[in-house]
């Protein structure tokens, strides 16, 4: 196996996946870099963004204190309209990119994205049930809706995690994934059987529901999902490293000290919950979970400890972006946001397809030959050189394959 | 036989009750049709039910084309109902009355009910006409899943006659979705909220009003003019749109109506 092979020649190394401190700097300047640029790209849309809407306003006026909030118009429509929506844009932007890279870590696979294992689904599915039977259970800041697509999501995960440890105590990616899959297909069959059996305006809601919608329109719902973010945004800090490992082959971040069966299990728990909380917000807006982590690793690279952060703010400012369209291409109606993520990540992708070699395969393998030296690349490139995977001045063939230096 | 809940309303009018073999799924009005066969509705029209019941005339909707096919093949007259605002209710009035047999009820039916249209619109003129937000959708408890009335379509026609101005009117769509932002932007100074079912509780308008409390800025919500009217007949364009529109001038112009 090519990828032991490779953990062989390196140095044996003690139990832990601390990195030694000559490798660590160069990690470090590159992370400070990349936040730098991504998070100023982040902050500046986040600012700019709540300038712009279909109805004009005067920032004087909205900060004018002398007429009383009530009664200011631009205020409100910047306070209560527009900053919301946005954080809410950014939010969830975060959440699902990051919830993408970490299920591509975990499934070991190019194409999975927050939406692959069935959590959506079964969000849906209990937000379709929400709407179609009227509803009206609240708990805190919960309302009917975001709360049965939480419990959605957590039956359809509880299912695809038990299904996937059952076995051993590591998890099965393949279980998971066809698992996920398989839960994918039922919950959509249960959702269109409760489409056909609602009411009109109700399926017609419900459909409006699935296409993604950010108009909050306060910030008690984003306080509500903000827990469960942060938690899941802290896990994956946490879990970075090992992700590195863990991409690479759980034989081979075994090799290296990583729990595996522990890492696996936080990964999925924490995307789980980045999603569903993103989606009890804002919807299944897809998309931007495999875009967004593509696009950054074109960028940076593919070391988790970079790609997470990355991702994490250039979601934020894509999903903002996207929405900016949505609230004003067609003012005074609404693109539903989700159809403007996809319109732009559906031919991205295809552009992605076609530049890295005109078939799905070499795309993963791109992906991964990146952070797995495949039997082709044995004989490796000079450092520095670039290779027929990656730009020139990336560093993912030169011998500082994350995790494994 | 009918798949449009507003046109068995129509033909029960026009007299033609007793002719009705059966019904859509969604038909509660008047309440004869209860009694009725169901035969499903737009999406799921039952065509082995339908041709047992040996229909000679079966009312649909225009976008069933499938099911329009299959009843020629089986020979059977259709009548086709297309939705096209309140002038489309005359309309289809005047034609049902001709395709079951009486013209003549479907005249006079129409032209009664554009005359009380006319009366109630002559009631209400000279009055300040309110700047309206006609809402017929919202998701329970917040302002999320908002749908209104846009420019087009008989609520549109209704809130003009009953002396009101849609602050949507310029989008040509039966159907908006307004954002938070185009709701501040447009300032309605009155919110009419009309609901299809179930009936008004008191803390409805409570929780109706906290829910529209968070745009402080808009004139109906300072003014506390968030109306809310239930009624399945404030939904169904049938013949009951005159009491529908009468509802809807009360709203607005309750002095109009002392």
């Amino acid at each position: 196996m090519s990828t032991l092979d490779h953990v062989a020649d390196s140095k044996p190394r003690p139990a832990g996946h601390d990195e030694p401190l000559a490798a660590t700097r160069p990690i470090r300047v590159r992370l400070v870099r990349t936040l730098t640029a991504f998070g100023v790209l982040a902050v500046v849309t986040c600012l700019l963004a709540p300038l712009v809407g279909s109805a004009p306003i005067s920032l004087a006026r909205v900060f004018d204190r002398s007429i009383p909030f009530s009664d200011n118009v631009d205020a409100q429509i910047f306070f209560v309209a527009r900053m919301p929506r946005i954080f809410a844009a950014a939010l969830v932007g975060a959440a699902l990119a990051t919830a993408g890279v970490v299920f591509q870590a975990l499934l070991r696979n190019a194409l999975a994205t927050p939406f692959t294992l069935g959590v959506s689904a079964g969000a849906s599915l209990g937000a379709m049930l929400a709407i179609a039977f009227g509803a009206v259970v609240t708990a805190g800041p919960f309302s009917a809706v975001p709360l049965a697509s939480l419990a959605g999501a957590a039956i359809a995960a509880g299912i695809v995690y038990r299904l996937a440890t059952m076995q051993d105590r590591a998890m099965s990616t393949t279980v998971l994934l066809l698992a996920g899959v398989t839960l994918n297909s039922f919950f959509s069959a249960l959702i269109l059987f409760v489409q056909y059996i609602a009411d009109f305006a109700q399926v017609y809601r419900a459909t409006r529901w699935i296409m993604g919608d950010l108009d909050v329109g306060s910030f008690e719902p984003i306080v509500a999902a903000l827990p469960m973010m942060v938690i899941a945004f802290a896990i994956f800090a946490w879990i970075t490293s090992s992700l590195n490992l863990l991409s690479v082959g759980a034989d081979a971040a075994a090799a290296r000290g990583v729990d595996v069966g522990r890492t696996q299990r936080l990964a999925f728990i924490s995307a789980s919950l980045a999603t569903a909380a993103a989606v009890s917000l804002a919807g299944p807006i897809g998309f931007i979970g495999i875009v967004v982590p593509h696009l950054v690793r074109l960028m940076v690279g593919v070391d988790h400890r970079v790609v997470l952060p990355a991702s994490a703010l250039f979601g934020a400012s894509f999903l903002v972006v996207c929405d900016l369209g949505a609230r004003t291409l067609l003012a005074p109606l609404e693109i539903p946001v989700g159809v403007i993520t996809a319109m732009l990540g559906g031919p991205f992708f295809l552009w992605l397809l076609v530049r890295k070699g005109l078939s799905g395969s070499s795309v993963s393998r791109s992906f991964w030959a990146a952070s797995v030296p495949s039997r082709r690349s044995r004989v490796r490139p000079r450092p520095g050189a670039s290779c027929r995977w990656c730009r020139p001045s990336r560093r993912c063939c030169s011998p500082s394959v994350p995790g494994l230096r | 036989m009918s798949l449009v809940p507003a046109l068995t309303e129509m033909l029960f009018a026009l007299g033609a009750g007793p002719q009705v073999v059966a019904v859509s799924s969604y038909d509660e009005f008047p309440p004869e049709v209860k009694s009725l066969p169901k035969v499903g509705a737009l999406l799921d029209p039952d065509m082995e039910r339908i041709l047992s019941l040996r229909p000679d005339l079966v009312i649909v909707y225009g976008s069933q084309t499938d099911l329009q096919a299959q009843l020629a093949r089986a020979g059977i007259r259709v009548f086709n109902y297309r939705h096209a605002g309140l002038a489309g209710v005359f309309n289809t009035l005047r034609e049902l009355g001709s395709a079951v047999g009486r013209a003549e009820a479907g005249d006079r039916l129409a032209g009664e009910i554009r005359g009380r249209l006319d009366a109630l619109q002559a009631r209400v003129r000279g009055r300040p006409r309110p700047r309206t937000l006609l809402v017929f959708e919202r998701d329970p408890a917040s302002l999320r899943g908002v749908y209104v009335s846009g420019g087009v379509g008989f609520l549109h026609d209704m809130l003009e006659i009953a002396g009101g101005v849609n602050v949507f009117a310029d989008v040509a769509r039966e159907s908006v979705q307004p954002s938070i932002e185009t709701m501040l932007a447009r300032a309605p100074e009155v919110i009419l909220e009309v609901r299809a079912t179930g009936l008004l509780a008191p803390t409805d308008i409570a929780d109706a009003k906290r829910a529209w409390g968070a745009l402080a800025s808009v004139p109906a919500v300072q003014r506390g003019r968030i109306l809310i009217l239930n009624g399945e007949h404030m939904v169904v364009p049938g013949p009951r749109v005159v009491q529908g529109t009468e509802a809807f001038a009360r709203a607005l112009h309750p002095d109009a109506f002392k």
